[in-house]
């Protein structure tokens, strides 16, 4: 009854005429900066910061927030239309999402994923305002070590279930890892593999490696034959999803949510993991397998409600501890903090007009983003109508753009290129770039959680597994273990499916 | 469009320019306050309420342009580089511009000698904090117990070259102890596993860890300010502690590369001062737990001499404790 009583106090505070322009505003921006490739939310947020400074925090903290889910969603577009994935979590949704733009099904690919998100995002919502305190727990209980663990679960399902070649979706996994590792190191501060570049020195940034890998190289592919375009040039058969689709579909978004929703509370990878996670479990449930990477429906309906799910309950730490979890929530508390709110344990208690007007807005704003984006998905079809000679110059203009603004770096754009061409030869050699950027985005967390884990236990690896002091990470290595061992058992192996294909 | 055709209206701009410069003098188009550090954090929130006032007094906006990476010193080797003309600035602070020399031995600026000293913005008051079980109810028994201890202690700070980190590692000196130090990519996942106790205490910016204190979800035991701090007033210092030589505030502060015009540094000076100065200013400052210098404190002269002192506390510290 309180969390009724809280949530209508939410919605009087977030639907007033300002703040629902506001929260249409963010909503706005936020799918038209996700659809430009490689224009991210941080860089964005952090530009139209001063136009907030005129606003009253919580107006600002809602088309912030708006900003946030909205690119969310908008990258989804760019990664199933031209399998540009702007965000980490969406390199998923490029796999099978641009297979069926590739058969003329881009409109229901971009349907679905709407709708996806939406249930997703309405679950996510519900349960940051009833459970946002409980599941601070479970956030809280996981320790370096269990986090380190459940890296490893997440590598091992992509080993388990990589196929094509199995050897060369390994390659591509520990190259990934490799590059993770390039930068600073983290305990000694000394610069590995930066070749004396100062602008290694942070590592590479998630963007410019995708952004080089997919735009760049699929660019260059598509170069070479000016014949069979594979943008989707064809017919487009119908805009919406079928009855059979959403049939289809219906229980992948279920799942994904769930999943989205516990891994999103987890700071740093629970994004991605999620999105990951979830089409792995799709193709395992799925009685098609066959069909997942040449444009399965629940391919795309799983990661995208998945990571949806994620994005609100990723709120979680910062709404009840105060936290920012990730690089886009350190934004919006710098821009609370501009406001004069520190935020904290007490947010709730001391600002309940902001803490619950913004969870009703982010009901508003995913609702806004279907209302946006349904009708959009025509537009954005068409846009593949636009001839190469033009679209590709604009996508790689934007990329650039999109690349540069991260760290205002010239050598970045550089970089991007060299992962371009590199990109391009790993296709024409039949390695596929999926596998690599899971990798990439796992390993950085896995070798900070490594490192602190060993620090923590004085350099005793027994840690992982010590069922006393870290009950999670123990069940977590059981688990990769048994999926490791069963992956090699030949019955299995002969059913082993594939879980990132490209072609 | 011919060459000759671009060659004129490249010239003319130019024409215009120098005659719009002369008419109007310094500032006549936007300034650009490169902040190194990613947009959010202590540093990058003052330099926008800082800026946002100087921009009033200056006439042209200032543009804060967030170039992060290796602690701050990427984005300080593009201000000390860039065309000393008024129109690039940059808000150092205590890691670039004090401790860097002793963390990074291929600094590519010095930081007494590359730049011109605009004032100081303002500092936010060190704060050692530790989980909420840890067993000591007071700054006496928190340093005998970490003492007792140091071989099962852990500190956690935000990464090598942090405020954290390098206040960490004087907390440390003092105390004489060797304590295992846990590094994480930020001051937000070092909180995070400090409320969820698995690591012992961390020292960090009153802004960030004011909130949780309040919340009870850590407990703090100093402030590393000669004053109390007005968001934390039930927080003794460490003089009242028993430690006063542990004085530490992240300073930030307003740089202009070496060689820009007396009349543009004037007139930043001038603007800078007055944005401390200012009654509202101040009090944003101040509800973040910052402390705000006087007209006095941000003057060039005290912010040359401030970086001077600092140069020699932090080189020779971490020259002996973490880069040995």
């Amino acid at each position: 009854m309180e969390l009724l009583t809280n949530l209508a106090h939410g919605f009087a505070v977030a639907v007033t005429p300002t703040n629902i322009l506001l929260c249409l505003i963010g909503a706005l921006v936020g799918t038209l900066i996700g659809v430009l490739p490689g224009i991210g939310p941080i860089a964005t947020i952090a530009m139209l910061l001063p136009i907030t400074y005129k606003l009253d925090p919580t107006g600002a903290l809602i088309m912030l927030a708006g900003i946030y889910y909205g690119a969310q969603y908008g990258g989804s577009t760019t990664a199933i239309l031209v399998n540009l994935p702007g965000e980490s979590s969406s390199v998923v949704t490029a796999i099978d999402g641009h297979q069926m733009a590739k058969k003329g099904r881009a409109g229901a690919a971009l349907a679905i994923a709407a709708i996806g998100s939406f249930i997703a995002g309405t679950f996510g919502t519900i349960l940051v305002a009833a459970l946002g305190r409980p599941l601070t727990a479970v956030a809280q209980a996981f320790g370096p070590a269990d986090y380190f663990s459940l890296m490893v679960l997440g590598l091992v399902c992509a080993i388990v279930l990589a196929s094509g070649s199995v050897l060369k979706a390994i390659a591509m996994i520990f190259l990934g890892l490799l590059l993770s590792t390039v930068g600073t190191d983290l305990e000694t501060g000394e610069q590995r593999m930066t070749f004396g570049f100062l602008p290694l020195a942070d590592g590479i940034e998630f963007v410019t490696l995708a952004m080089g890998m997919f735009g760049f190289a699929e660019i260059l592919r598509n170069l070479e034959n000016t014949e069979s375009r594979d943008l989707v040039q064809q017919k487009v058969t119908n805009l919406m999803p079928t009855r059979d689709d959403l049939k289809e579909a219906a229980p992948a978004v279920a799942r994904g949510t769930v999943l989205g929703s516990v891994l999103g509370i987890l700071p740093g990878g629970g994004a991605v993991l999620a999105a990951f996670g979830a089409y792995t479990l799709e193709k395992k449930l799925s009685k098609t397998p066959q069909e997942f990477g040449k444009g399965a429906i629940r391919g795309v309906a799983g990661p995208e409600s998945a990571n949806n799910a994620a994005a609100q309950t990723s709120f979680i730490p910062l709404l009840t501890l105060g936290i920012p979890p990730n690089a886009v929530m350190a934004v919006m508390v710098g821009a609370m903090t501009i406001h004069g709110i520190v935020p904290g344990p007490q947010i709730m208690t001391k600002q309940p007009d902001l803490f619950w007007g913004l969870i009703a807005s982010m009901w508003i704003g995913n609702l806004m983003l279907v209302i946006i984006n349904l009708p959009l998905v025509g537009l954005w079809v068409r846009l593949l109508r636009v001839p190469y000679r033009m679209l590709f110059p604009a996508i790689l203009f934007f990329c650039a753009i999109g690349v540069y603004s991260i760290n205002n770096q010239p050598f970045d754009v550089v970089l991007t290129a060299f992962f371009g061409l590199t990109g391009y030869l790993l296709i024409k050699l039949g390695f596929e770039p999926a596998p690599m950027l899971v990798a990439f985005v796992l390993g950085k967390i896995m070798e900070e959680k490594l490192r602190q884990a060993m620090l923590l236990s004085r350099g005793d690896p027994w840690t992982f597994v010590d069922f006393g002091r870290h009950p999670i990470s123990t069940v977590l290595i059981v688990i990769s273990v048994a999926l490791l061992a069963l992956a090699v058992t030949p019955a299995l192996r002969k059913k082993r499916n594939e879980v990132f294909v490209e072609e | 469009m011919s060459f000759t055709r671009r060659l004129l209206m490249a010239g003319s701009a130019l024409l215009l320019g120098i005659a719009g410069a002369a008419a109007q003098g310094f500032p006549n188009k936007p300034i650009t306050m490169i902040v190194p550090f990613a947009a959010g954090g202590p540093t990058d929130t003052i330099a926008r309420i800082v800026g946002e006032h100087m921009s009033r007094t200056l006439g042209q906006t200032i543009v804060v342009e967030n170039v992060a990476g290796a602690g701050g010193t990427t984005g300080i080797t593009r201000a000390a580089k860039a065309t000393p003309d008024g129109y690039t600035i940059a808000m150092g602070h205590m890691g670039t511009h004090g401790a860097a020399a002793g963390l990074y031995p291929n600094l590519a600026y010095d930081p007494q000698k590359d730049f011109e000293p605009v004032g100081l913005a303002a500092g936010t008051p060190i704060v050692i904090v530790a989980k909420k079980d840890f067993p000591a109810n007071n700054l006496q028994e928190f340093i005998k117990h970490v003492q007792a201890n140091q071989k099962t202690l852990n500190a956690a700070h935000a990464g090598v070259g942090s405020v954290s980190h390098i206040t960490s590692v004087l907390l440390n000196s003092m105390l004489k102890v060797d304590v295992n130090e846990i590094p994480y990519r930020g001051t937000g996942p070092a909180i995070n596993d400090l409320v969820a106790g698995k690591v012992d205490y961390v020292c960090d910016q009153i802004v960030s860890v004011s909130e949780q204190v309040k919340g009870k979800t850590i407990k703090a035991y100093a402030i590393a300010t000669p004053a109390r701090s007005p968001s934390l007033p039930d927080v003794p210092t460490t003089t009242e502690g028993g430690l006063p030589q542990f004085q530490v505030s992240a300073w930030n502060a307003v740089f202009a590369p070496k060689g820009t015009s007396p009349e543009a540094l004037g007139k930043l000076r001038d603007a800078l001062v007055k944005a401390v100065t200012d009654p509202a200013t101040k009090k944003k400052l101040e509800d973040l737990g910052g402390v705000v210098p006087d007209a006095k404190g941000a003057s060039p002269e005290a912010l040359a001499e401030l970086v001077r002192s600092e140069n020699v506390r932090w080189v020779s510290l971490l020259k002996e404790r973490v880069k040995q």
